[in-house]
């Protein structure tokens, strides 16, 4: 595919419980994708969602198996976002940052040029990529010419909720956020009057990176939250026009959201919690 | 066991054009009114204004009707009557409830006709045609908290108007969290005699999908996927409804 106007390819990957998906998931993939067009730097070619897999053990998490069942529902009728279920099939809770490595993988192998040179690490360091000899002809670092096409970007899209929760102690590993706002980015959307921008600046890791950190603001407040979705249906209130009628529909079908389903993982620690709080002793100043 | 009262629920405005958040409003009406144990409601109907209403940007009744019925044809209790949008002149809130409301006491006595004719003439007594449906729906006008507050607004309604809408069909407003719609009740003396007929509900998950939004964004080609059905989009694409041009004229 030509790249005649040098604008960078972008990927947006969104990572979360998605416990259920809701309109406002899916509209922050609209918002981002509008934004970073109107950017003129941008060409989004796709969306990612990945559901986290239940080894996260949050609290009312039902199954992956539903919960992407759902998103790919949701995404039927979406000509670019669609549903990654690796994250959700591994045994383990992933870091954030090795799904984002694991893309990025992804992207790179995929891409005719420059996929041996932008190799990164998979999860099991002594497994090697079997290189194809000859294949490709490694173009040069940072030239891009109709012939050639460099690996998409790939950003870490989410809400403002997820940039602060970075603040929480022990939930993220400083060298994590450090890696995914320097090689990554972030695309994050907020409401009007929000703290991000102050987050940001009170951050000395979030402030060198702030080039590649996109605040986006909702000009629609939107408050469709999974917690809310998931309380109106344990009160037999309808849900219709906060979710696609799909997911309504299959939730309907199979029951999915009741008082029991919402005290699963009660009195589990946080997958994160547990692994960081085990090995971290010393406080880090993101 | 006391009987439920059927109610119908008509919302009135521009539908311009119609989004998630309009379709929501009934639901969450709906929900409210069953809570209470004395409603069971029966029908939802959006009526589009007609024309010469005269805002700014309103595109033709015949697109706005179109759209509203491809974002309700997933609905299986809410539909879009045409019938103020047909009409030559602008029609007054109250007119539009009339309207309604004779025709849905027209379709009672239509169907208890047929009833009457379609059961032996022994069981066919008033009584027995009563206890089918004992009492003939109350009508009640959806809308958001905010127009409670355009009643005190000088000129725009007609005091005899906001009394019979208030006193012989009744309103169900919605409002979000963090707002007091009590106030405006309190803060008239008509409203506060028929407090009992308003019915306050709460939007507690946040979604406020403006039309003006809606149109300003699809001027400017920013997309408004999952906020108005896949449908209208497509449909607003095909006609190419909504343009600059569209947003200037009256």
């Amino acid at each position: 595919m030509e790249n005649p106007d040098n604008k960078t390819e972008v990927v947006l990957l969104a990572c979360g419980s998605f416990n259920p998906i809701t309109n406002m998931h899916l509209r922050l993939f609209e918002l981002a994708k509008d934004y970073l067009h109107e950017t003129g730097k941008y060409n989004v070619i796709k969306g990612i969602i990945s559901p986290v897999g239940d080894a996260y053990k949050k609290k009312s998490l039902i199954s992956a198996n539903h919960r992407v069942t759902m998103a790919k529902l949701a995404t039927e009728s979406s000509d670019w976002v669609q549903v990654d279920d690796w994250e959700s099939s591994q045994n383990e809770w992933l870091e954030t940052l090795k799904v984002l490595r694991y893309h990025h993988q992804k992207l790179a192998s995929s891409t005719p040029a420059n996929s041996l040179q932008n190799a990164v690490p998979l999860i099991k360091p002594g497994r090697k990529r079997k290189q194809e000899a000859n294949r490709y002809i490694p173009a040069k670092k940072n030239q891009l010419s109709p012939e050639t096409k460099g690996v998409p970007q790939l950003k870490l899209l989410c809400g403002a909720d997820m940039l602060e929760s970075f603040g929480i102690p022990n939930l993220w590993k400083l060298e994590d956020i450090t890696e995914i706002v320097a090689n990554h980015g972030l695309v994050c959307i907020t409401r009007a009057g929000n703290n991000a921008q102050k987050f940001i600046y009170e951050s000395d890791t979030l402030w060198q990176h702030k080039n590649n950190i996109h605040l986006i603001e909702e000009w629609i407040t939107n408050d469709i939250s999974s917690t809310k979705i998931r309380r109106a249906l344990r009160r037999g209130q309808s849900i219709r026009y906060l979710v696609p009628d799909a997911v309504q529909a299959y939730i309907e079908k199979h029951n999915l959201y009741s008082p029991e389903s919402e005290d699963r993982n009660v009195g589990v620690i946080l997958a994160p919690l547990q692994k960081y709080a085990r090995g971290c002793k010393q406080e880090q100043t993101l | 066991m006391k009987s439920r009262i059927p109610l119908v629920l008509l919302a009135c405005g521009s539908f311009n054009p119609i989004t998630n958040m309009h379709m929501r409003l009934f639901e969450l009406a709906r929900d409210h009114l069953h809570q209470t144990g004395r409603y069971r409601v029966i029908e939802g109907i959006i009526s589009p204004v007609s024309d010469n209403y005269g805002k700014k940007g309103l595109v033709s009744a015949r697109h706005r009707v179109a759209m509203a019925q491809l974002a309700l044809e997933t609905s299986d209790w809410i539909r879009v009557d045409p019938w103020e949008s047909e009409q030559e002149k602008w029609t007054e809130t109250v007119k539009v409830l009339r309207h309604h409301y004779n025709e849905s006491l027209r379709s009672l006595h239509f169907r208890k006709e047929l009833m009457r004719n379609n059961w032996p003439t022994e069981r066919a007594t008033e009584d027995f045609l009563s206890s089918l449906d004992p009492v003939s729906p109350e009508l009640k006008l959806l809308c958001g908290a905010d127009i409670l507050k355009t009643f005190s607004t000088p000129n725009l309604w007609k005091e005899e108007h906001i009394k019979e809408i208030v006193e012989k069909f009744g309103l169900v407003c919605i409002s979000r969290a963090g707002s007091d719609p009590v106030q405006y009740i309190s803060e008239s003396e008509l409203l506060t005699r028929f407090q009992h007929n308003i019915h306050l509900v709460t939007e507690w998950i946040q979604n406020e999908i403006s039309a003006t939004h809606i149109r300003h964004a699809l001027c400017k080609g920013l997309s408004v996927k999952y906020l108005i059905p896949d449908s209208v989009i497509s449909y607003i694409k095909d006609y190419n409804i909504y343009t600059e041009e569209s947003e200037r004229e009256k």
